[in-house]
């Protein structure tokens, strides 16, 4: 080959690989501009309700809104008492009923079952029942419990929500069982303990502040909750009286007040709405800013969706 | 580590016996995830089984749906195929912008993807109902002025998919609500399986010369390919559960109204119907059954994803080394 011959393949190449680099380019900056309206297109909507909440739902907000019991509409006295008072009953019952079952399931899938059969189908099963779809868990409560003692009552929803809860709970656990460095155990064990007071007294002081991160979560999920709701505690417009009689609760209330026609109940309703939310993002913005940058916010995030530290 | 730390002839018994105690216990614990799912299944099966008995496979294909006493009649399949269709839209909606977030989640500075990535999953964290709220008082009557009215409009009478009459209250309106749902789950998860691609993979697309994405073309994609169709299908599977928001948004028709003909059309869901018919149904007729029934398929269904969706992310994240199959 000659050398102008080979100039002018380089000078070729050079172009077609110019042209080429400029296109790419291009179809890259194009797909990062994709991604970001993509982002954008998320993020509206969040941004959306949060304001539609703020604006719509401050403007109802007082002091007889949030401790009363509802009259009727038209009267003009719509509150949210009893609804309030109920959803705080129902996540205390579900935590009395869901926290110890999924703390020591949790302890057994860490401490225990290790990579055993047993351990891993709880632990895959528990990754699936997280995912159940919660009306289920509802109509699952509503004959286990409903049916049984032959009335709607509170013992039904707490039980229903628990059944929410102690997944999460369990999987939060272990995760942050797991965190805890083997050699506190290892001195535990040459001061002569039993594994019991080992795992009780040493471990669980350890990873205490990842259990209580995924209680916490876990207790936001459940608070939000309507669908198990609807067919065990059903709702009522008074304050609690016993356990075995129908209750409020706040996610029943706002659906209550979304069925009826009257701009009263629309306000009312996003009223409730900005209270469920300010609830929900105290516990989510609190447990992120109290706990969650020493344990990275990975791994409890990976549990919240599902464990991902499949063994 | 030795199995057992006491030795036997030192300590008492009886704390052996608190030990196999405490060991039981927590194994109990652990194991009552199974029989809840074993009993919740076989209990939803039991009370159910008159209207398995009264209308067999015609439950599943029929499209009757009435409780009238003395006319009842019951046929699950709009409900099935409402929950399918508008599960199917929101993920087709919802998985491309999904995997939008967790690449521009990647390719960000750490400083601004770490809140990004956190703004996304607070979307999570607004109660279902609440997005039933907006949607039905918000973004319904902006979205039929400017969206469904115009494409009715234009195209109403040319394609079948947008006829009906654009009032807000219909499948699209539910299956949108339900992608913005589903983003959060779909975007984490992938971005999870994303970043377990091994760095060497990224570094040889580079080397090659590629450019951002084409490294994503050529090293991601690829080889987290089983992942992300888990990621998907764990979107699906939070699709298929969501009551609250399509049951406010959805039009709840019954029976054969609710079978989709467009777009625009008042539909049902499995979990809608039960949400919207548990209270009212009669315990003495077959209402109850039947609605329990849906449970039971919806169960199915739901656990059939969820189970598949693990597998795949399951593999995905355990290989973590080697070349690309």
């Amino acid at each position: 080959m000659s050398h102008e011959n080979r100039q002018q393949k380089r000078a070729e190449i050079r172009a077609m690989f110019k042209s080429n680099v400029r296109r790419r380019l291009w179809v890259d900056k194009i797909m990062v501009g994709a991604v970001v309206v993509c982002a954008l297109v998320a993020i509206i909507p969040l941004v959306w309700i949060l304001g539609t909440a703020v604006y719509s739902g401050l403007p109802a907000l007082s002091w007889a809104f949030l401790t009363e019991e509802p009259g009727a509409v038209g009267a003009g006295l719509i509150s949210i008492g009893p609804a309030i008072q109920g959803t705080i009953i129902l996540i205390g019952l579900s935590s009395i009923l869901g926290l110890p079952v999924g703390i020591l399931g949790g302890i057994y899938l860490a401490e225990f079952g290790g990579g055993g059969w047993l351990a891993r189908q709880i632990r895959f099963f528990m990754d699936v029942f997280i995912q159940v779809p919660s009306i289920v868990l509802g109509i699952f409560a509503f004959l286990a419990v409903v049916l049984i003692l032959g009335h709607f009552s509170v013992w039904a929803g707490g039980f229903a929500l628990s059944l929410i809860m102690f997944p999460i709970v369990a999987r939060a656990t272990e995760e942050a069982i797991r965190m805890v460095p083997w050699t506190y155990r290892e001195a535990g064990a040459a001061l002569g303990l039993s594994k019991m007071a080992i795992t009780l007294r040493i471990v669980l002081s350890q990873a205490k502040k990842g259990i209580i991160t995924g209680v916490l979560l876990s207790v936001s999920r459940v608070g939000g909750e309507t669908a198990p709701l609807i067919m065990t505690v059903v709702g009522s417009s008074v304050f609690f009286e016993d356990m075995d009689t129908p209750m409020d609760a706040l996610p029943l209330r706002i659906w209550r007040f979304s069925l009826q026609p009257y701009d009263e109940a629309r306000i009312a309703g996003w009223g409730a709405a900005f209270t469920l939310l300010l609830i929900i993002f105290a516990i989510h913005l609190g447990v992120r800013y109290f706990f969650m940058q020493e344990h990275g916010g990975k791994g409890l995030r990976g549990v919240l969706h599902l464990g991902r530290k499949v063994r | 580590m030795p199995k057992r730390w006491i030795q036997r002839d030192e300590k008492p018994r009886r704390w052996l016996l608190s030990e196999r105690i405490f060991k039981y216990a927590t194994a109990a614990a652990g194991a009552y995830v199974l029989a809840v799912i074993l009993v919740m299944a076989l209990q939803l099966g039991f009370e159910s089984a008159p209207i398995w008995e009264e209308e067999g496979a015609e439950f599943i294909f029929g499209t009757d749906w009435n409780s009238v006493p003395g006319r009842e009649s019951y046929g699950a399949l709009p409900y099935v195929l409402g929950t399918l269709i508008t599960s199917a839209l929101a993920l087709a909606l919802g998985f491309p912008l999904s995997i939008g977030i967790a690449m521009l989640v990647m390719i960000m500075p750490k400083r601004l993807g770490r809140p990004l990535g956190y703004l996304v999953d607070l979307i999570e964290a607004v109660p279902s109902v609440v997005f039933g709220l907006w949607g039905l008082f918000v973004f319904r009557l902006y979205f039929r002025d400017y969206v469904e009215k115009p494409l009715h409009d234009t195209f109403g009478d040319s394609i079948y998919l947008f006829g009906g009459t654009p009032f807000g209250l219909d499948i699209l309106t539910a299956s949108i609500i339900l992608a913005i749902m589903i983003i959060p789950t779909i975007s984490s998860i992938s971005r999870e399986v994303m970043s377990a691609v091994p760095q060497q993979q990224k570094e040889a697309a580079y080397m090659l010369g590629s450019t951002t994405f084409e490294m994503f073309r050529m090293a991601i994609f690829p080889y987290s390919k089983a992942g992300l169709l888990g990621a998907a299908m764990l979107g699906l599977g939070r699709a298929v559960g969501e009551t609250m928001a399509v049951t406010m948004l959805i039009g709840n028709a019954t029976g054969a109204n609710a079978m989709v003909s467009s777009l625009f059309d008042a539909g049902q869901t499995m979990p809608s119907i039960i949400a919207n018919e548990f209270l009212e149904a009669s315990p003495v007729g077959l209402h109850t059954p039947a609605l329990i029934g849906i449970g039971l398929i919806l169960l199915g269904v739901g656990l059939s994803i969820n189970v598949a969706a693990h597998f795949l992310v399951g593999r995905m994240v355990k290989v973590n080394e080697g070349p690309v199959h």
